[in-house]
């Protein structure tokens, strides 16, 4: 330290910093008391003991040959759930999409929209937040009551939630892309289609490309999440290793997931810059 | 999937867009898919009586106030989680930064690849496995939520800390103070907005993660919805699910209107 004299050292700013403190801290008591946090509870004979009888298993993780042949199929079930809900969220988000874009809506180029297509757009729009504002995880467990335990709930899921989020993106990028060409070819009397192709996605194709793989990547997430409501891949196995306290299998799939992450990670960074 | 028709004018791009269509082939041809399930006759007579069960959410005031309560320790569990996370972050972030040239930041490492791993495990992986510790409930979730965003926030916060304007730290570090204090009096007053702002980010994000976290028994509206949903209380658990969509709506529209007014 210094050789300054005390005096200097004083933080001129500790009643107004000590006084946020003692606030902040009684705010979170009553947080406290909601969510029975207790964290002495965590260090009593019983926890310890199944604790750190779970968390001991960890080190070495498991890598039977067996194991790991499950764990590579379970592994690849994971990434096509997440690729096949990404596809048939595809396949529902760009009606819906198209649907609601006003900038290739041909009633509105003369003043506002006609009656009937505004409550079409309004409909789709609706349609749009009611599937993206239940998460898929919800969705996943009210499907896995319809259709039963297995990836089919699973890819269910994930198209209904992602199609709700395509859908309201791939319309707003739409929008935001220049409406001049799509406008001149509309005005002439070509059709919304080739107004489109023509118009709008030469601006737009790159960012939807781009949206489409990052959100692929969000999928390759949340399926794994998805398995521990019963939907099939590496998140149902490691539900099952965790109930049978089998410290080893959940570190070893553990392992496996953050490396699935990162690898889709680098391949979705790779693929997007390849594709602007 | 990925490359929409009229884009892929160059090899890499078809390349590119044929390899897609190849994981989505492989994809639907390896996965069971039980598409009779779900689009047969009788599939979608269950469907049918399933969704018809949904639409009489039960209303009734002692329901309401039961899934009010749960809305309510669901907010909590996320803004407690989030304030742990925060005060993890702020006592990580200062070893997780870089130091001007001469000094030497050897925890820099290790404490990156701890975030990285807080990280990289979802919230609700991380509620599955506190719960053989800590039990069923919402302590589970606080906990998992505070690991989760721990890594979030310190990686962010030690961002925050390198990308401050160096000047009053370099002043304060010429008077040979400690860097603790540095960060305090120098570092932590500039970047402070900012590190409130990513606060009240991944709180948004919390509430959001912390109503379906319950799913695995870890507290509030999830487990709820677990409950009645495995007692097969269809008008109970269409209400539960209401109320999600509607804190999860509200704290959007909330943080769209907070948003615009700051803006301004």
């Amino acid at each position: 330290m210094s050789t300054a004299p005390r005096a200097l050292l004083r933080d001129p700013a500790w009643p107004g910093r000590l006084a946020a403190g003692a606030l902040a801290l009684a705010l979170c008591w009553p947080l406290c008391v909601a969510t029975e946090f207790a964290p002495w509870r965590l260090l009593d004979a019983r926890s310890l003991a199944v604790g750190g009888r779970f968390l001991g298993q960890f080190f070495p993780p498991a890598t039977g040959a067996d194991f790991l042949a499950l764990v590579a199929r379970q592994t690849w079930r994971t990434v096509a759930i997440a690729t096949s809900g990404m596809c048939l969220a595809w396949l529902l988000a760009v009606p819906l999409a198209l649907v609601s874009t006003a900038a290739l809506s041909v009633s509105a180029l003369s003043g506002r929209m006609a009656r009937p297509a505004a409550a079409l757009r309004l409909g789709a729009r609706a349609a749009m937040v009611v599937l993206r504002s239940i998460p898929e995880l919800v969705w996943a467990l009210l499907l896995v009551r319809v259709v039963g335990i297995g990836p089919t709930a699973g890819v269910l899921a994930i198209a209904l939630t992602y199609g709700g989020m395509l859908g309201k993106v791939y319309a707003e990028i739409l929008e935001s892309a220049d409406p001049h060409a799509a406008r001149a070819l509309l005005v002439n009397g070509s059709g919304r289609l080739a107004a489109l192709a023509y118009g709008l996605l030469p601006h737009a194709a790159p960012e939807l490309a781009s949206y489409s793989v990052y959100r692929w990547e969000c999928a390759i997430r949340s399926s794994v999440v998805l398995g521990f409501v019963g939907a099939g891949g590496l998140g149902q196995e490691m539900d099952n290793a965790m109930k049978m306290l089998a410290g080893n299998e959940v570190s070893t799939m553990l392992l496996v997931f953050v490396a699935l992450v990162a690898l889709a990670d680098r391949l979705s960074a790779w693929l997007r810059s390849a594709l602007q | 999937m990925n490359a929409p028709a009229g884009t892929a004018s160059g090899p890499r791009r078809a390349a590119v867009a044929l390899a897609a269509l190849a994981l989505v082939g492989a994809s639907f041809a390896s996965l069971d898919l039980q598409w009779s399930a779900f689009l047969g006759a009788d599939a979608l007579g269950s469907m049918g009586r399933f969704a018809a069960e949904f639409l009489a959410p039960d209303l009734g005031a002692a329901f309401l106030r039961r899934v009010l309560g749960a809305a309510g320790e669901t907010l909590a569990m996320s803004a407690l989680g989030t304030a742990l996370a925060a005060a993890a972050a702020l006592l990580l972030c200062l070893p997780a930064a870089r130091r001007p040239a001469p000094a030497a930041a050897p925890w820099r490492l290790p404490v990156r690849l701890v975030l990285n791993a807080l990280r990289a495990v979802p919230e609700l992986v991380w509620a599955a496995m506190l719960l053989v510790i800590a039990g069923l409930g919402p302590m589970a979730g606080t906990l998992a939520l505070a690991l989760h965003t721990s890594g979030v926030l310190g990686r962010l916060f030690a961002e925050a800390v390198e990308n401050a304007a160096p000047g009053p730290a370099f002043a304060l570090r010429c008077q040979g103070v400690r860097e603790g204090q540095v960060l305090l009096y120098a570092t932590l007053p500039q970047i402070a907005p900012q590190l409130l702002s990513y606060v009240l980010y991944r709180w948004e994000n919390n509430i959001r993660a912390a109503t379906v976290l319950g799913v695995v028994g870890a507290g509030g509206l999830g487990q709820m919805l677990v409950f009645h949903l495995g007692l097969f209380q269809m008008g109970r658990t269409a209400t539960v699910v209401l109320a999600m969509i509607v804190l999860v709506l509200g704290v959007d529209l909330l943080s769209y209107a907070l948003r615009r007014a700051l803006v301004r």
